[in-house]
């Protein structure tokens, strides 16, 4: 099989969007490289990729707080694009509820390596090689959690703020070689991690979030929120008084 | 720890309805893990929610939803051979397969159901006649029992498990893996041939005629006719059109956006309906060129169409008489129906081929007659007349429609019964499979009742 024009490296490859999100860039023609910690999940959709789309998946081992292993898989993911585009998509993270974070201060940390140290480490060593190729497009699921700090989930939140920063300084630096940076902060996702939360609410499918990824990259778009609508109730929620929100309990 | 969420689940029918705690595994191992924290409560496993009754549901108990579980694990171009999780549906096999030469081997009327349901249900299509049901085209399956364990299970390796699984509604455990052939095809598209059936009489000449030849056949009937019209409706027939290509319109699908009134449906509006369906199709007959799937599906372009049936559901009747039967037992039901005037306009006549390798698989070489019926006083009752009048021609219900049944016309229809039951021995002799269906049937002990 002749590599596809795009190549996209799906990290975080297990979860409910990273697994709609290389459904349908494989659908849309690109080859894909999963790359994740649970390698038997992740042959399991390479192999439906493949089955599905006809397109190329591979599967790579990765683990976000495994810096010192980012350098290689950057270099691989670079070699399996061939003369291709290498496209990044960023959908790893773990999400523990803040009481459990407020039991153990050692899984402070843990998110915030997770959700913020690894994508800062993964996205330092593929700028130069995304610069080098002077195209391509790197896609980073945010959340809305970042937007605000919360009594709920300010840990989880503080690291997808500080993930959001740093987006928003790479985007100008690879703005300059012609590669877009596009940060999607989802709303409420049906997936693992909020099935069975309470207060759920305008809850969209991974497979509409992966399709709003792969249009908004598309369209170079720097930053979305999916659904939509979420911009504003996100700039309702970042406009009430500190003073008033710290009463919050939400 | 797994995940539970606590959840209303409803049949197809919404007639049936079932508080219960559900998981959603998304990797494999969470199927097994779910599984170790379940307790004497018991668990089903819940697909794509197509199942018309309680044979998916699990009142005050556990279910598990595999509808995360929709990956295609391996595919052999060279016999057809499919590796399924159990929550790919026939929409993946049309999507992945169908531009590729191959069809499912069997497909239920709906798209939406998905593989592993198929095995539960044993489901049948529009080919019985000739290809059988989808247990036909198992190979093995992966099954995870009682005891924790997954076993590999295939007609040579256990026999009795694979004949008890196959049709077995779930009940002797969690469906991991589904390997099947599937068929071969000439096209995508096929021609379609409608034409008018007059009455019963007309409509099971044309099946004889047509049955061990026609590709795909399936009659629409219309049950609120009388007398001499008594039978009537639209026969139609499908042969694969190689050469020939329709436009494929990509269809929107639409969807009924609320529950509509209970008096929208009554027996004027049916009977309206019913004259124009059949007049449609003019006296001659016609043909056309149609996608392959939009034959097999045609429901599927009106997305929650149980709705019109508003906000107390309906139930589904699909029973088999044998052929010798099937004139006494049509004739009978039939008139049963019109009488009571309650039919909805999707009523559906089509022969079956030969009996299924489960030992509660429906088919059996005779005739199926299937129709909706609105959830009113009356139904229940009906129901059970229509139950007697199966039983009596020697005929079963399908248990993927039911919602009514009683455990001793159970045990009367389907007479491999015990055999089924000495497998639920074995395998989960403390009853952690459980559904409503179970309980209602008297296949497993109501809650409680030691």
């Amino acid at each position: 099989m002749t590599a596809a024009a795009e190549t996209w490296l799906v990290l975080g490859g297990s979860s409910a969007i990273a697994r709609a999100f290389a459904r349908v860039a494989a659908q849309d023609g690109a080859d894909v490289l999963l790359a994740g910690r649970d390698r038997d999940d992740l042959e399991k959709s390479a192999a439906d990729i493949a089955i599905r789309s006809g397109r190329r998946a591979a599967v790579v081992d990765f683990d976000a707080t495994d810096f010192k292993s980012h350098a290689a898989l950057i270099e691989q993911a670079k070699r399996e694009a061939g003369a291709g585009t290498l496209g990044i998509f960023i959908a790893f993270g773990t999400m523990p509820s803040q009481a459990e974070i407020d039991a153990d201060a050692t899984l402070a940390f843990r998110t915030i390596e997770s959700n913020y140290t690894g994508a800062v480490s993964i996205l330092q060593h593929a700028a130069p090689v995304l610069e080098a190729q002077g195209r391509g497009a790197v896609i980073a699921l945010g959340s809305v959690a970042g937007d605000r700090g919360r009594l709920k989930n300010y840990v989880y939140g503080s690291a997808k703020a500080g993930l959001g920063a740093y987006l928003q300084g790479l985007r100008a630096r690879l703005f300059r070689s012609g590669v877009t940076v596009t940060t999607v902060k989802p709303g409420f996702v049906d997936t693992a991690m909020t099935f069975g939360l309470p207060g759920m609410f305008l809850v969209a499918s991974p497979d509409a979030v992966a399709r709003a990824c792969l249009a908004a990259a598309r369209r170079g778009r720097e930053e979305v929120y999916v659904p939509f609508f979420w911009r504003g109730i996100m700039t309702v929620i970042r406009n009430i008084p500190e003073r008033i929100f710290k009463r919050l309990s939400i | 720890m797994t995940a539970w969420k606590d959840m209303e689940l409803t049949g197809w029918g919404r007639a049936s309805a079932a508080k219960t705690r559900a998981c959603r595994p998304e990797r494999q191992p969470e199927v097994a893990a779910a599984l170790a924290e379940t307790g004497a409560e018991g668990i089903i496993a819940h697909g794509a929610g197509r199942a018309y009754g309680d044979a998916a549901l699990n009142s005050g108990g556990r279910a598990m939803l595999t509808t995360r579980l929709d990956r295609l694990l391996s595919f052999d171009a060279s016999t057809g051979e499919v590796v399924a999780e159990p929550g790919v549906c026939f929409r993946d096999l049309i999507d992945a397969f169908v531009a590729r030469g191959f069809m499912p081997p069997a497909s239920p009327g709906t798209a939406f159901a998905t593989v592993g349901g198929a095995v539960a249900a044993d489901v049948h299509g529009k080919n019985h006649d000739r290809h059988g049901s989808f247990g036909d085209h198992v190979q093995w399956f992966d099954l995870l029992t009682a005891d924790g364990e997954t076993r590999r299970v295939s007609a040579e390796s256990d026999p009795e498990l694979f004949a008890a699984t196959i049709g077995g509604m779930g009940l002797t455990g969690i469906l991991r893996a589904v390997c099947f052939r599937m068929l071969p095809h000439a096209s995508p598209f096929v021609r379609v041939r409608e034409r008018r059936i007059r009455n019963l009489d007309e409509f099971l000449a044309a099946f004889a005629e047509i049955r061990d030849t026609a590709t795909f056949s399936v009659g629409w009937i219309d049950a609120l006719a009388r007398g001499n019209d008594a039978g009537r409706g639209i026969l139609e027939t499908a042969e694969f059109a190689p050469g020939e290509a329709a436009q494929m319109r990509p269809r929107r699908a639409r969807a009924v956006p609320v529950d509509l009134p209970g008096f929208v449906l009554n027996s004027w509006t049916v009977r309206s309906f019913n004259e124009v369906y059949f007049r449609r199709v003019p006296e001659g007959g016609r043909e056309r060129i149609a996608p392959f799937a939009e034959f097999l599906y045609p429901l599927d372009s009106i997305h929650r169409w149980n709705r019109i049936y508003g906000r107390k559901g309906f139930y589904q009747f699909q029973c088999v008489v044998p052929d010798d039967a099937a004139r006494a037992a049509l004739t009978t039901l039939l008139s049963e129906i019109a009488e009571a005037g309650a039919a909805s306009f999707l009523a559906v006549l089509k022969t079956l081929g030969r009996e299924g390798r489960g030992y509660l698989s429906f088919p059996m070489r005779g005739h199926t007659l299937a129709l909706d019926f609105p959830r009113r006083a009356a139904t229940d009752a009906l129901l059970r007349r229509l139950e007697a009048i199966v039983l009596s021609h020697g005929g079963r219900v399908y248990l993927a429609k039911d919602a009514l049944l009683s455990p001793e016309a159970l045990r009367a229809m389907y007479p491999k019964l015990p055999q089924f039951e000495q497998v639920l021995a074995r395998v989960d002799p403390n009853n952690v499979f459980v559904s409503d269906l179970a309980r209602r049937l008297a296949l497993k002990p109501v809650r409680g009742a030691a």
